[in-house]
Formats: C-alpha cells, structure tokens, sequence
C-alpha cells in the first residue's frame, strides 16, 4: 500500500523543493521504491534541485494528456536506487493539472512505489490543492518567521478540510512540521521564534528542525540533495527526519545552542 | 520623583521574538474561526442553561461562564456557576 506525501507550506520560499528533495532522497536510501512528483507547473524546479534537468524529456502533464506514458516520463536518479523524478511540465499552466488525471497518475504510481512525494508549488491555488488533495500525510515547511508560520496555519486549515480525505470523512491527513531555515542562537537571544512558540501557535508534532545552513545554497548549486552532502548539518536533519518519519525515535537536534569546542573556534566548522 | 517613575516604570524590554507570537496567536486566532466550527451556539447554550439553573437556584446572569477550549483532538466546554451563598439552600429545598 503506497503513502502519498505533500510537501507544502503556502509561502514560497521556505525549502519545499529543498525538503521535498531530500525527503525522498533519504526513504529511496532506506530502502523504500520512492517517486517524487514535482507539481509546480510551469515554475519547475524539482529537477535543477535533484540534478536531472538535463534528462527531462516527458513531464507529468504530458502523461495526464496521455501524450507520454509513465515509464517515459519518470527518471531514474543515478545516485540513489529505488528513487524516480516526475518532473513538471515548464510550459503549460496548472489548470492542465485536473483532479481525474492527478488521480490516474497516482494510481498507476501506488502499484510500483511505496512511498509517493508530492512538492507542492506556493500559494493555494490549483497546483497546491492538487499536491495536497490525494495526501495521506502531510510535511509542512516553516521558517520561525511571522508570514511563513501565518501561511502554515492557512495550509493546516486547507488540508484539514479540502483533502480528499477530510471531503470523504476519511481519518485526517497527518501533519507533520518540518522547521527550516532555523537559527537557535538568534532564537536564544530572543529574535527569532522559538521551535517551542511555533509549535505551541500551530499545535502539530515536530518532524525535524532544519538549521540555516550554507551547505543546503551549495548543494542547489550542484544539483545534488542536501541530504547526500555527509556531515552537513542540514543534511544530517534531514536525515534524522527521515528515520523519525519511519518511526525511529531520535531526538531533535540543532534546537539548542551549541557551545563550540576550541578546535571548531579555531578552523571554523559548520 | 520624575527620575524614579522613569527608573521603576520603564516596561521590560521585549524580544522581538515574544512580539511575533503574541501577534501570530491574535491573528492565527482569528483567522482559524471557519475551521474550528465556530461556537456560535454557546450564546444561546448559556441562556437555556441559566434558565434551567434558575428553576432551582437565584443566579445572576453574570454568574455563569461558559467556555469551549479545545485541547489537541478534544473540545472541552467549560461551564463555570458560581451560587449565592443563602439562598442555594432555599433554591434547592
């Protein structure tokens, strides 16, 4: 039975693609048949992200027009087994996006993968709406700062009553925080909020704190998910989130400060 | 005296941070009215409810509170009266 994830926040900005990509990255590691569907039409972006831009010939609409089949369209990552990209269509619009066609996709994408990821595009239009319809469960990105958790509470309340699931009286699609772009220093000093404040304002368990992190601007650059960069910080979030996603217990790291050791004062270190 | 009202009064300086989610919980509040059903019955819940407390005891409109919190997956409604000390022996013999 395949899980269909969203990846979604409302904001733009905040590290959808970023989560969306090394969330998928992490479960095809462990194991799971992964395929992670980009729904930004006409602003795609998956795919420079996971580094297969060059390898984009068939998109997702065209395999909702039937003008290209599944297989045609999905593309292998080279560097991760079990792991596939649907790219999204860069010309068309997302009202090419229809809620059947959607449906047939994931319904042919449920009987070889088990875990299906969904990077919503901004905003809460067709294209988010349609990321999030279908989920089972839920990853919504925030960054502790005052429009994104706003836009958060605004997608929580979508989710919660415009999902197939909450249309159809199903169990709730289940939510789950994924905090970006997080500085604990700064929040510590009391100028920026907390991971405690976001919680209590959106009131849906933590999955993972992700640090600010130059590593996550360097690994866009070179196409790969931050979550391969060992020994970064936020690719090691990334991956602790991934195994709490898969039920492992780990605590939460890069919450609180930490005190550097005297070798990292002195070389730096991230 | 103007030196010490200016010492003692001045406000705890705030972090911005405490500023932020004060301000988020007002309008994340306000905002979320259409997808918490809103209790839009409670006003009407607490005039039968008066009415009812009022066959056995005298009480004052204002002594009676009716609160819907929701804690997690659970509304709790809170229903706070507060009984006149005479005459809640005559009210209920």
């Amino acid at each position: 039975m395949a899980t269909v994830i969203v990846v979604t926040s409302g904001k733009g900005g905040v590290g959808k693609t970023t989560t969306s990509a090394s969330f998928a990255t992490g479960l095809a590691q462990r194991g799971y048949r992964t395929v992670v569907i980009d729904f930004d039409v006409g602003l795609r972006n998956l795919d420079l992200i996971m580094g297969c831009e060059r390898r984009v010939v068939y998109d997702f609409i065209n395999v909702i027009n039937n003008e290209a089949n599944l297989n045609q369209a999905l593309i292998r990552d080279k560097r991760v087994e079990n792991l596939y990209i649907l790219p999204a269509s860069q010309t068309r619009d997302k009202e090419a996006l229809t809620k059947e066609g959607v449906e047939r996709v994931l319904n042919e994408l449920r009987q070889s993968f088990e875990y299906i990821v969904c990077d919503s595009p901004a905003g809460i239009e067709r294209g988010a709406l349609m990321a999030l319809y279908f989920a089972d469960e839920a990853l919504v990105v925030t960054n502790p700062e005052v429009s994104s958790v706003r836009d958060s509470d605004r997608i929580l309340g979508i989710l919660a009553s415009r999902s197939r699931r909450a249309e159809q009286g199903d169990i709730p699609v289940k939510e789950h925080l994924v905090l970006a772009r997080y500085a604990p220093e700064r929040a510590h000093r009391g100028d920026m909020l907390s991971v405690d404040d976001v919680l209590e304002i959106l009131g849906i368990s933590l999955l993972g704190v992700v640090p600010e992190s130059p590593a996550v601007l360097q690994s866009s650059n070179a196409g790969v998910p931050v979550i391969l960069e060992d020994g970064s910080d936020a690719g090691s979030a990334y991956s602790d989130l991934v195994d709490r996603f898969l039920g492992k217990s780990l605590p939460h790291r890069f919450v609180t400060v930490q005190k550097k050791g005297l070798l990292q004062r002195l070389f730096g270190g991230s | 005296m103007g030196i010490f009202d200016n010492f003692f009064s001045r406000p705890p300086t705030r972090s911005t941070a405490a500023v932020a989610k004060e301000r988020l919980q007002i309008v994340v509040i306000h905002e979320r009215g259409g997808r918490h059903r809103s209790p839009d019955y409670l006003p009407a819940l607490k005039k039968e409810l008066l009415e009812v407390v009022r066959k056995y005891v005298h009480v004052d409109q204002s002594q009676i509170k009716v609160h819907l919190d929701r804690d997690g997956d659970c509304e709790v409604l809170e229903l706070n009266i507060t009984l006149p000390d005479e005459e809640q022996r005559v009210g209920a013999g």
